[in-house]
């Protein structure tokens, strides 16, 4: 059963990366089937940005279903609701009208709100899963409301419809679609402040899972965006992109601070995620608000680097999940403070987890840089704006981009050194094992695809490109340069990410060899860490992950606002005896404080307000329906 | 073909042999400074080969990471070598790369550098990582808005381009924006080379030390790489420094003669920066570690009122 699940699954997942794959080099076809979903239909198209999508639902698919065989086991929970997830997932890019959309929408939702409460024993997971119900039910709220909205006003359900219709449609009328689809859709994006959800859903659910979800299913939420920014709305006015960018900065701003103090591998995952969801929104937002000035070839590179990080960031998000997934099935925790030294034993998972660790952090000659390259280079050209607001705005989001960058490289040193290096803080991080073949294969073909769309940038960057252009329907091509180097903008910028990588490879070599030629002594000399003379080394004297976190803490900590529990217990006989100290430093977070709990007060209010016409007699509730129906009379 | 490799090897002995004398001309001017004697500038090349002789000792705590990360500190200043204009506006690997990738090749090298001091499982090296990543990462920003001060003059992010655009403004040193954003890029330097008054680059203690932490576990020819690694990240530092804020000298033709002026600019211009460093460094303390963070928040906003100027007075 769960076997025949995750091979349904990856088929699925195999067919979208074909079909996505096609669609994106330009094939397109469309399926209708009248009978099958009410008002209008089930309608399928596919179109380049449609496809892109399904191939990265696909692309990842695949690996985490094999993943799956040897994570999962035949353990039977969630057999069904993962192949749906993956299937549902497929079809949201697909969908051409509405009904089509909400439903895959909504399958997707409920799927991935099962297989959160993967393990319901646990309470964790069970709050985890009712938060992500609420949230995920506001944003199709939300969404439902913007597309009936925008169907009454256009008349039709379909989307292509709305894409004739929509530049006819007054500005105010189009700016309320905007504001509802983009907060339904940032919802799922977990754009800041509508992210609860997300740091408490994707550690709860099994790691393949977390990896899809993380990977892919927050990108359908990008995708809404730039569907509802760029295509159902057509040219929206500045202010759509001014609002998208900022609000992609401060999510990767305070994405990745969260992520950067969390001692859960997972939750740190997750809240990475955010960071990565709000990179992708720079781009995003840059495009839309050139695209509304009519700076056709800056948006078209803007919305190619967001593709490309949208690419990257499912490559290393569901890597970096497989493997923490790996961790979590060896050692049996999260907690970071309790791992160390698995790269001794488990080699091939660190090796993954680091080349996922080097990518998401950026740095060349992997995927992640490309994509974060392409995103300053569009924003660096922000010049040709001529308005100086604009252009503060953003020297400030440029700003906010490098620090997101340099916080990352920091979040992920701390991810892979304090799991993967130095002694095991724990026993059973002491006796891990390696994990089984089909997880580690599923690790390793994701880390080459790293790789590879780091190195192949000069062939991903055209194809992205055309994309975006099919999207903004501005099929001008911009030139992206050779087989060698990409070159935008008539020479603004170049970037050999073959030549880096060849120079790389050659200069690592290199000294090696001098060092051999020149005569260097050649052996080492085994002993154990300098300690200052103490008798042993034990793992009590290594740098916990909350340590190495806590100059952040200092220095961000108006923004983590840090409270310090300070619990001592003497010996009876003397003061001057400690018998235990406990010392917590945990931070709090602003949203929950200053939006969430207010808003939930509130509504409590209200609710013990409404108990006030709540007798419990049924004669009343009589009278109520009574009442209610005489009314709508009166009033019709 | 033959000049550009020409070229490359050039640029790698200059930065490479450039490194290390670097440093030891600003140990000699320090130690003069404070009317000691001092070693010899060329002291740093008799400790490399010392070291080169040496028998590591590795911890058995450690893994490949760390004995990993010396070789890879080094490519990573190699390629930079390959890719700042030292002495030619078009070098190597000039069209592969672009002042993006420069700081992301630094971040790099931070990145297993910070690993490996956390490999050796001593709080020493966690707390020199943790330091370190936090330094660079509040670092950032600045260098991008500098640079971004930069490309708003030069209207291309690759260096060579920058180099030449800037060579044919005559009145740049004058200019408040080009000098904010020097500025604010000198304070960058400092902090990513791990410099007084953020780091001390002559101590041993272990309550201040960062750069020096992180690499308390490396002996032998490891260390030999180390510090010859974060030797050429000075000089590549003070060599953007002065071509691309004083991008005098720096030639665009390949022949013998304009390079060896070239040469000799950079020099000049390096010897000012080395004496410039050495006098900052005897006049000021070691900040405390969480003042640095004001430090850079200051050097973040010279760099920010740098960019508003430009748009101010174009």
């Amino acid at each position: 059963m769960a076997a025949a699940g995750r091979f349904v699954a990856a088929a699925v997942g195999l067919v979208a990366l074909v079909l996505g794959l096609g669609g994106v080099a330009g094939r397109a076809f469309t399926v209708t089937v009248d009978w099958l979903v009410p008002l209008g239909g089930l309608e399928l198209r596919l179109d380049p940005l449609g496809g892109l999508f399904l191939a990265l639902v696909g692309g990842v698919a695949l690996p985490a279903s094999v993943y799956a065989a040897g994570y999962a086991g035949s353990a039977r929970r969630g057999a069904l609701a993962y192949p749906v997830f993956v299937a549902s997932m497929g079809v949201v890019p697909l969908a051409a009208n509405m009904m089509t959309f909400a439903i895959a929408w909504e399958l997707m939702s409920l799927a991935s709100y099962f297989l959160v409460l993967h393990e319901r024993e646990a309470r964790e997971s069970v709050r985890a899963a009712w938060v992500y119900a609420v949230m995920t039910h506001a944003g199709l709220a939300c969404l439902l409301a913007g597309m009936l909205l925008l169907g009454a006003w256009t008349g039709s359900l379909r989307f292509a419809d709305w894409r004739a219709a929509a530049p006819t449609l007054d500005t105010g009328a189009r700016g309320v679609v905007f504001v509802l689809l983009a907060a339904g859709f940032a919802g799922k994006a977990g754009v800041i402040p509508l992210h609860v959800w997300l740091p408490l859903a994707h550690p709860a659910a099994p790691s393949h899972v977390s990896a899809l979800m993380s990977g892919v299913m927050i990108k359908l939420g990008v995708y809404g965006l730039l569907r509802a920014g760029l295509d159902w709305l057509g040219v929206g006015p500045a202010w759509w992109g001014v609002a998208v960018l900022l609000a992609g900065t401060v999510s990767a701003l305070i994405g990745v601070l969260y992520a950067l103090v969390d001692r859960d591998l997972k939750k740190l995952l997750a809240f990475s995620s955010i960071e990565n969801v709000g990179i992708i929104l720079i781009g995003v937002g840059a495009g839309m608000l050139y695209h509304s000035v009519g700076l056709a070839g800056l948006a078209l590179l803007a919305l190619a680097g967001a593709l490309y990080h949208t690419i990257n960031h499912a490559a290393f998000k569901a890597l970096l999940f497989l493997g923490a997934g790996a961790v979590v099935r060896a050692t049996g925790t999260r907690n970071m403070e309790e791992l160390g030294g698995l790269i001794k034993r488990m080699p091939w998972t660190a090796a993954c987890f680091l080349v996922g660790s080097a990518a998401i952090a950026a740095l060349p000659p992997l995927n992640g840089f490309v994509g974060e390259w392409l995103t300053f280079v569009a924003l660096l050209q922000s010049t040709r704006l001529a308005q100086p607001a604009l252009n503060l705005t953003f020297a400030l989001g440029i700003a906010g981009l490098a620090l997101t960058s340099g916080l990352a490289v920091a979040c992920f040193v701390k991810a892979f050194g304090i799991t993967f290096l130095a002694l095991p803080r724990g026993d059973a991080a002491a006796h891990a094992r390696e994990a089984p073949a089909s997880m580690r294969a599923a690790m390793v073909a994701l880390a080459i695809a790293c790789v590879a769309l780091g190195l192949g940038a000069t062939l991903v960057v055209p194809a992205l490109v055309s994309v975006a252009g099919a999207l903004t329907g501005d099929r001008a091509p911009i030139a992206v340069g050779d087989w060698l180097t990409l070159g935008v903008s008539s020479g603004f910028a170049t970037l050999s990410m073959l030549a880096i990588a060849l120079a790389l490879a050659v200069a690592l070599a290199l000294p090696l060899v001098a060092l051999r030629l020149a005569g260097a002594a050649r052996g080492r000399r085994l002993y154990e860490t300098w300690g200052c003379g103490r008798m042993l080394q034990t793992p009590r004297m290594e740098y916990t992950a909350a340590a190495f976190a806590d100059p952040f803490k200092r220095v961000f900590d108006f923004f983590y606002r840090p409270e310090k529990h300070l619990d001592i217990e003497f010996y009876p006989g003397s003061r001057f005896f400690v018998e235990r100290i406990e010392y917590t430093n945990p931070t709090r977070s602003v949203f929950d404080d200053w939006l969430y709990r207010p808003a939930l007060d509130a509504l409590r209010g209200v609710a013990r307000r409404a108990q006030a016409i709540q007798s419990g007699s049924a004669n009343v509730y009589l009278a109520y329906i009574l009442a209610a129906l005489l009314l709508l009379l009166v009033l019709a | 073909m033959i000049t550009t490799v020409l070229i490359a090897l050039a640029q790698l002995i200059v930065v490479g042999a450039g490194g290390p004398l670097l440093v030891g001309v600003v140990r000699t001017l320090k130690a003069r400074l404070v009317g000691r004697t001092g070693p010899s500038p060329s002291q740093p090349y008799a400790n490399l080969r010392k070291l080169l002789r040496k028998e590591p000792v590795v911890s058995t705590t450690t893994s490949w990471i760390f004995r990993a990360t010396p070789y890879v500190l080094v490519a990573t200043m190699l390629v930079t070598a390959l890719v700042v204009p030292v002495l030619v506006t078009r070098p190597a690997l000039g069209f592969a790369g672009n002042i993006i990738l420069l700081m992301y090749l630094f971040m790099l090298g931070s990145f297993f550098l910070a690993l490996a001091g956390l490999d050796s499982g001593s709080a020493f090296g966690g707390m020199g990582s943790s330091r370190e990543v936090v330094i660079a990462a509040l670092a950032e920003p600045t260098i991008i808005l500098a640079v971004f001060a930069l490309v708003l003059r030069a209207d291309t992010i690759n260096l060579g381009g920058v180099v030449e655009r800037l060579a044919r403004e005559p009145l740049l040193a004058a200019n408040p924006a080009h000098l904010l954003a020097f500025v604010a890029f000198f304070i960058v330097m400092l902090a990513e080379t791990g410099r007084l008054p953020v780091d001390n680059p002559a101590t041993h203690l272990e309550l201040t030390m960062i750069h020096e932490a992180m690499v308390l576990e490396y002996s032998g020819r490891y260390l030999a790489l180390v510090e010859w690694a974060s030797a050429m990240r000075l000089f590549v530092f003070m060599t953007l420094l002065a071509n691309l804020f004083f991008p005098w000298g720096v030639t665009g033709l390949v022949e013998p003669l304009p390079v060896l002026l070239g040469l000799l600019a950079l020099a000049g211009k390096l010897a000012v920066l080395a004496a410039a460093l050495a006098v900052l460094e005897t006049a000021v303390a070691k900040l405390r570690l969480f003042r640095v963070p004001e430090l850079l928040a200051g050097s973040f906003a010279l760099a920010l009122l740098s960019v508003t100027a430009v748009f101010l007075v174009p």
